[in-house]
């Protein structure tokens, strides 16, 4: 469905040798990928790897510096309708949910704004309350929490919302950027099986971002290895224990670890 | 937020008191009991009376009825230069904000030097090259007022655009015009509210200093800072005629810098009233 063609990403360096100097740190080196309709890929890497920078790229916030993205063959960066195009198709989770919804908006002025983007489309909705409802009880909320402002919920329940909203839009991928990792265990198992569900559901795309492979092994149906804004690896989930690949191979090696230390 | 702001008495209290005053003075020529401009040399520095409830000056003349008259030029022309300066000041700090490159270089460069001048001397050169006169005076306040607005307003948007509400209305192909106007400007509103109350005093003191020094509103306008001005050579004989428009302008500036308090309070939605 997206399909990522050598892309080049860098940023200005902070720390100029010249006072004037305009050297550049590349983030991203030649990234191609696939993604198939209907699946879920997970984009897994440590701080620094570009793996958030890969998401901006994605979600059309950052033009690369050479490359293209394609969605249904169209390229999203060359004009004003391939963006347009993407806009109607790609929504997004961020992994910050303090500042993810407008303090200032109430959640159903929150979730509006998801519904809005759905308007935009062509598609009607006709009971514009029951349709925000409809969408909270979708991730598990009910419609009391409608009136309620984004500091008077939990972080789990924020980024419930946060989903909503995303889903709101009628979208066909949504990208994930970090958007469990800074809940507890025990949340985020209740929102991958919430993403799952709704996954099942609404037939959509994923594109998980996270440092975390459990989480990855959980939900994930492929999973892409970026370190040092490169590609190392790309695996099907199932075959992850044949990965042939040194940095995939540590990362796993490491779980396991930790795992039999927790059992021992 | 009509809730929180009945809830804050410091706010209920200001505002009250800026509109009543406010008001006193659009109703100036019903309630005022004499014409400000009249002359009764025969009962100069007369003291209270029913004619005269605050006495009058060195020329004899309503001392109330001119500080009733005088609200418009102080409130008004301050309010005006506030209404002036935020919105050119909002205007350049958008641009500057939400457009970046070569906009924002220009404004920016342009704001620098506006900061760098100090603000009384560029108000005296202002109104000496344009000529003594109230539209000079209030041209010259915005014209060194609005690059702090611009820079302020600036840094707002800058900050906020890269929140992640205002990523998530641009990745899914929110209107800007929904961004500028739901996002971005209530966001910088309650710092804008803030700011802008305390330069309302500020706008009061700076219009009665220069009608003080006789660069601002004209005898016979009665203004308060003008009739400051007057009352300077019978300071010791007769003293009530500072005193009232000293301590009038104290308490408009005081209430001016309270209601910024209390307007921050009110306007920002985590300061949950208990």
């Amino acid at each position: 469905m997206i399909e990522i063609k050598n892309v080049n990403v860098s940023f200005k360096s902070e720390i100029q040798k010249k006072i004037f100097g305009s050297e550049r740190v590349q983030v991203l080196h030649d990234i191609s990928i696939n993604i198939p309709e209907g699946r879920c890929l997970g984009i897994l890497g440590e701080s620094g790897s570009g793996k958030s920078t890969m998401g901006r790229v994605i979600c059309g916030l950052l033009k690369p510096d050479s490359g293209e993205i394609l969605l249904n063959g169209v390229s999203v960066y060359n004009s004003r309708t391939g963006k347009k195009n993407l806009q109607k198709k790609l929504s997004v989770v961020f992994q910050d949910y303090t500042t993810s919804a407008n303090p200032r908006f109430r959640i159903k002025d929150v979730l509006m704004e998801g519904v809005r983007a759905k308007e935009r489309k062509g598609k009607k909705v006709k009971d514009i309350n029951s349709e925000l409802e409809r969408l909270l009880i979708l991730v598990g909320l009910d419609s009391s929490y409608l009136n309620r402002f984004p500091h008077e919920l939990s972080g789990g329940q924020l980024q419930r919302v946060c989903i909503a909203r995303a889903v709101a839009c009628e979208p066909e991928i949504i990208l994930f950027d970090e958007a469990i990792s800074s809940l507890d265990a025990h949340t985020q198992v209740q929102i991958m099986d919430l993403l799952l569900e709704l996954k099942d559901k609404l037939n959509l795309t994923y594109v998980f971002i996270t440092h975390d492979l459990t989480s990855v092994t959980y939900l994930c149906d492929d999973v892409m290895f970026l370190y040092k804004g490169r590609i190392t690896d790309y695996q099907e989930v199932k075959n992850l224990s044949q990965t042939k690949d040194e940095y995939a191979r540590k990362l796993l090696e490491s779980i396991i670890t930790y795992d039999s230390e927790e059992t021992a | 937020m009509f809730r929180r702001f009945i809830k804050n008495k410091t706010a209920v209290g200001t505002v009250a008191l800026v509109l009543i005053i406010a008001i006193l003075g659009i109703l100036a020529p019903v309630i005022a009991p004499n014409d400000p401009y009249k002359t009764d040399i025969i009962n100069k520095f007369a003291s209270f009376s029913w004619q005269y409830p605050f006495g009058t000056d060195n020329l004899g003349r309503c001392i109330l009825s001119r500080m009733l008259y005088g609200i418009r030029p102080t409130l008004g022309l301050a309010v005006l230069t506030m209404l002036g300066t935020i919105g050119l000041g909002a205007l350049m700090g958008l641009l500057a904000g939400y457009f970046r490159g070569i906009i924002e270089e220009v404004i920016m460069r342009v704001v620098d030097v506006m900061l760098s001048f100090p603000s009384q001397v560029m108000v005296f050169a202002v109104v000496a090259l344009l000529g003594i006169n109230v539209q000079n005076v209030i041209l010259a306040n915005v014209f060194i007022k609005w690059a702090w607005y611009a820079r302020m307003i600036r840094t707002g948007v800058m900050q906020y655009r890269e929140r992640n509400f205002i990523q998530f209305s641009r990745c899914v192909g929110t209107p800007e015009r929904f961004i500028l106007i739901r996002h971005l400007i209530p966001s910088i509103a309650a710092d804008l509210a803030v700011l802008s109350s305390l330069d309302v005093g500020w706008a009061i003191i700076n219009i009665s200093t220069l009608s003080f020094l006789g660069l601002g509103v004209q005898a016979p306008t009665p203004e308060w800072g003008a009739m400051l001005n007057e009352a300077k050579n019978v300071l010791t004989s007769n003293p009530t005629q500072m005193i009232i428009p000293g301590i009038a302008i104290v308490i408009l500036v005081s209430a001016f810098n309270l209601m910024g308090d209390a307007l921050r309070d009110v306007l920002d939605p985590k300061e949950v009233a208990e």
